[in-house]
């Protein structure tokens, strides 16, 4: 049968092109692959080439023409031992393109076509799916955790916390392993994989040279092929080297597959201000990885959180980034000491009970934000202090039941305020709190600027105790 | 195009030097695969001209000897990862073109049901594991799924493929030096197919891809991509060296696209001489053709394959195009893995 060669489209956006030149006459050969005629656009000149072998029986649209619309018939091609008098009045003929009617095709990727539901979001109660609600913007309360109910308890600092759930994970799951620049030998910069080496040997606890990229990358590649691997940056600065592995190979691949594979992974390090490290090694990267779909992140204050994010997040299925703090590591806490003590991810824990105003931080923020309470319950003022423990997914619920009872909220973070947690908590409260604030909502962050270096400056950078307490004074009018 | 010099017809280096002949079915195999590449490549790039396939759309032709050969000598436990021209993998990986093909049209069907398009598709079931868009982060994925196979002790190597261009990428270095560090078995290939986008080997990249991995102790070795059987004995050579302990291995291939890098693209940065010349003197499946015609290979069995190719990639340009696009709910599936509490 006689088939159509169109005009093509060099490009999503091409709607139309010049016809400049055949290169073919009628009556002439063509194989597939030969160029048959040359086509121009605003932006370049573009050879057409045969998709099919035959004669070219008759150029419909000839060389010169200017403005031919994509899909328009431009020749008709023949098929052996066909002539022109084959070629039919030019609407019914087919496209080169073989479009007869066929029963439709099993899929061959064997996962069978999607369900047919109604378009746009999931309605209430369909689908059950917690993730793609949560996507959607609702608030869900969190699933029931009885965190009392570990009640056998062992004092131990946020380093040790890490260590010993990585130990157990570790001893559960032989696809577990642990890779990072001093983790083996050094015992960790900040001793954090103390005494993996020894237990678990080099095969799963593994000294990589200084290069971010390419064991980031490595490490995702591992876990699309069945292992479950625990990267450790030095500092989540580092970590910048790698981002791209982070966010566009861990993050986004069971998406792009379909599903199909994904990638359960670890990233950990410290992150935001340590001590006199300056700018390029004081950052809180917080705001940063909540954008991005397909990551969790979640970031311990205590020893227990640090103990039971851990566990999670290795046992999560998702790449899941931990940002711990270097100056809470040596901290001494109470931590449950089951096996089995798992936070689940996208709960937030009230850490202080309070009437008045709602204290909502994260990692080392916690423990400023409990001081201040301290300070403000001399001054009559109750503050309800919420830990975050994960970042994304945000326990929305936990927050907005907190201002609906307390009527006044303060957000606080070691992070830059713009584009912050803060601001995305604002923007939370403004969505679905307004009318219960009794006070503007108020943010204490870092100062807008690269950490500086001087003891002062540092000091007056960085969010502390007296900023809470002063922006706690202000939403509650008692300023 | 006709060319005014007296043509010179594509042949073998392998088998005119007296190397033995392969038997009839295996020269009737490679062509098969070789020429499904081709036309399912040609198809994709019609119906991309016809509006059907949108985005980016990098087309593999001229380069079928590739993957061909490399593909033909592997373990089945061996896994596959490349950038972003990756069709020909997936179907030298054993994919499903239609599955190929509705992917490319943004269909439910597709293996990333519609999701990944052209630069990002996977299929564990044939250990393939991408179509990676970002140019050498494929080549770190793969040197992970090395390590991978040895932690498991699993007997599989990684063939990780890259272009010219991406060997110059920093993280390619970075996984050189951990590859060769730790043994880990990885093919490296690149295919270098003379330009990165528009800007020529010569005038991005200094020294000889095949020997960046000495300062690693990597042993390199390049090879002629447009005759299969070179590729695939040079590869059967490196797998061996490779799955055997010794650690990583780089194999450049010299090959050729005749297509601009991504649809849109004149390429004006090459002569059409040099493309002609390339297509008429050095094409892999013209030359394969030829060797098949030389040892006596009817010319109906031949037809018969032609045939039989062009009925699966019609059926497969069918299928990419009745397959439904993906419903709206869709949108928001596969982001995470659910965690069941």
């Amino acid at each position: 049968m006689p088939t159509n060669i169109l005009m093509p489209a060099l490009s999503p956006t091409m709607t139309e092109g010049n016809l400049a030149k055949w290169l073919k006459a009628e009556g002439d050969k063509v194989e597939a692959g030969d160029v048959i005629a040359e086509i121009e656009t605003d932006k370049a000149t573009m050879e057409v080439e045969a998709v099919d072998e035959g004669v070219l029986g008759k150029i419909v649209v000839p060389e010169g023409t200017q403005g031919v619309a994509v899909n328009t018939p431009i020749a008709v091609l023949l098929e052996d031992g066909e002539s022109a008098n084959d070629i039919p009045s030019p609407t019914s003929l087919t496209p080169s393109v073989n479009t007869e009617d066929e029963a439709p095709l099993p899929s061959p990727t064997g996962r069978g076509r999607g369900p047919a539901k109604p378009e746009g979001l999931s309605g209430e109660g369909e689908g059950q799916n917690r993730d793609i609600l949560y996507a959607q913007g609702a608030v869900l309360e969190p699933p029931p955790f009885d965190e009392a109910a570990f009640n056998e308890m062992q004092d131990m600092t946020v380093r040790e916390a890490l260590r010993d759930a990585m130990a157990e994970e570790m001893r559960a799951d032989e696809t577990v392993y642990l890779m990072g620049e001093e983790v083996a030998e050094y015992q960790g910069a900040y001793k954090v994989s103390q005494g993996l080496l020894d237990e678990f040997g080099a095969r799963r606890v593994i000294d990589t040279p200084i290069t971010e990229h390419g064991f980031a990358g490595m490490a995702v590649g591992s876990a699309m092929n069945g292992l479950k691997p625990i990267v450790e940056f030095m500092t989540w600065n580092f970590g910048m080297q790698a981002i791209d592995h982070i966010i566009n190979s861990a993050g986004k691949t069971l998406y792009m597959a379909g599903g199909q594979l994904g990638c359960p992974i670890v990233f950990r390090g410290p992150n935001g201000a340590a001590s006199r490290v300056a700018a390029q090694h004081s950052q809180c990267y917080a705001s940063w990885y909540a954008h991005v779909p397909g990551l969790k992140v979640v970031s311990p204050w205590s020893g227990a959180d640090a103990k039971g994010l851990m566990k999670a997040a290795i046992r999560d299925p998702n790449p899941v980034l931990i940002l711990e703090n270097e100056l809470l590591y040596g901290e001494t806490h109470s931590v449950p000491t089951s096996n089995e003590f798992v936070i689940p991810l996208g709960r937030a824990k009230i850490e202080r009970s309070g009437s008045d105003v709602t204290i909502v931080a994260f990692s080392i923020m916690v423990g400023k934000a409990l001081q201040a309470a301290e300070t403000l319950a001399e001054q009559g003022i109750d503050a309800e202090v919420i830990n975050l423990r994960t970042i994304r997914p945000l326990d929305r619920y936990t927050i907005l039941e907190s201002v609906k009872k307390t009527n006044r909220i303060v957000t606080c973070e070691e992070g830059w305020p713009f584009a912050g947690i803060g601001a995305e908590i604002a923007a939370l409260i403004g969505e679905h709190a307004f009318d219960y604030l009794d006070a503007p909502l108020a943010r204490v962050a870092a100062a807008d600027v690269p950490l500086p270096y001087a003891a002062n400056l540092e000091a007056l950078a960085l969010p502390q105790v007296e900023e809470i307490v002063h922006a706690v004074q202000k939403v509650c009018y008692k300023d | 195009m006709a060319s005014s010099k007296t043509k010179k017809k594509p042949k073998l280096k392998t088998v005119s030097n007296n190397e033995s002949i392969p038997s009839v079915e295996t020269l009737q195999k490679l062509y098969r695969e070789m020429l499904l590449i081709r036309r399912f490549e040609e198809k994709a790039g019609q119906l991309y001209g016809m509006g059907l396939i949108g985005g980016f759309c990098h087309l593999y032709i001229g380069q079928e000897a590739v993957v061909t050969g490399i593909s033909s000598v592997q373990e089945p436990q061996d896994t596959v990862v490349t950038s972003y021209r990756d069709h020909a993998h997936m179907l030298a990986c054993g994919m499903d073109p239609k599955g190929i093909m509705a992917e490319l049209t943004g269909r439910i069907d597709g293996y990333s049901r519609g999701k990944g398009g052209s630069m990002h598709m996977f299929s564990k079931a044939e250990n393939f594991f991408g179509g990676h868009g970002i140019v050498g982060a494929g080549t770190a994925i793969g040197a992970g799924l090395g390590f991978s196979h040895k932690y498991k002790e699993d007997g599989g190597v990684a063939v990780a493929y890259m272009g010219d261009g991406a060997s110059n990428q920093g993280q390619v270095a970075e996984v050189y030096n951990m590859a060769a560090l730790w043994d880990l078995p990885v093919l490296f290939v690149i295919e270098n197919n003379q330009y990165g986008m528009g800007t020529s080997v010569k005038r991005s990249s200094a020294g000889q891809l095949y020997k960046r991995g000495e300062g690693y102790g990597i042993p390199g070795e390049q090879v002629d991509g447009m005759d299969v059987f070179a590729v695939q004995k040079t590869a059967k050579q490196a797998l061996d060296y490779v799955r055997s302990g010794n650690g990583p291995y780089i194999l450049e291939v010299m090959t050729y696209r005749y297509r601009g890098h991504s649809m849109s693209d004149p390429a004006k940065y090459r002569t059409k001489e040099e493309v002609a010349n390339m297509k008429e003197e050095r094409d892999p499946i013209t030359a394969l053709k030829g060797l098949m015609q030389d040892v006596g290979v009817d010319e109906a069995e031949i037809k018969a394959i032609d045939k039989e190719i062009k009925d699966i990639v019609n059926e497969a340009a069918v299928f990419a195009q009745e397959s439904p696009e993906p419903d709206a709910h869709e949108l928001w599936t596969d982001v995470l893995v659910e965690v069941q509490e």
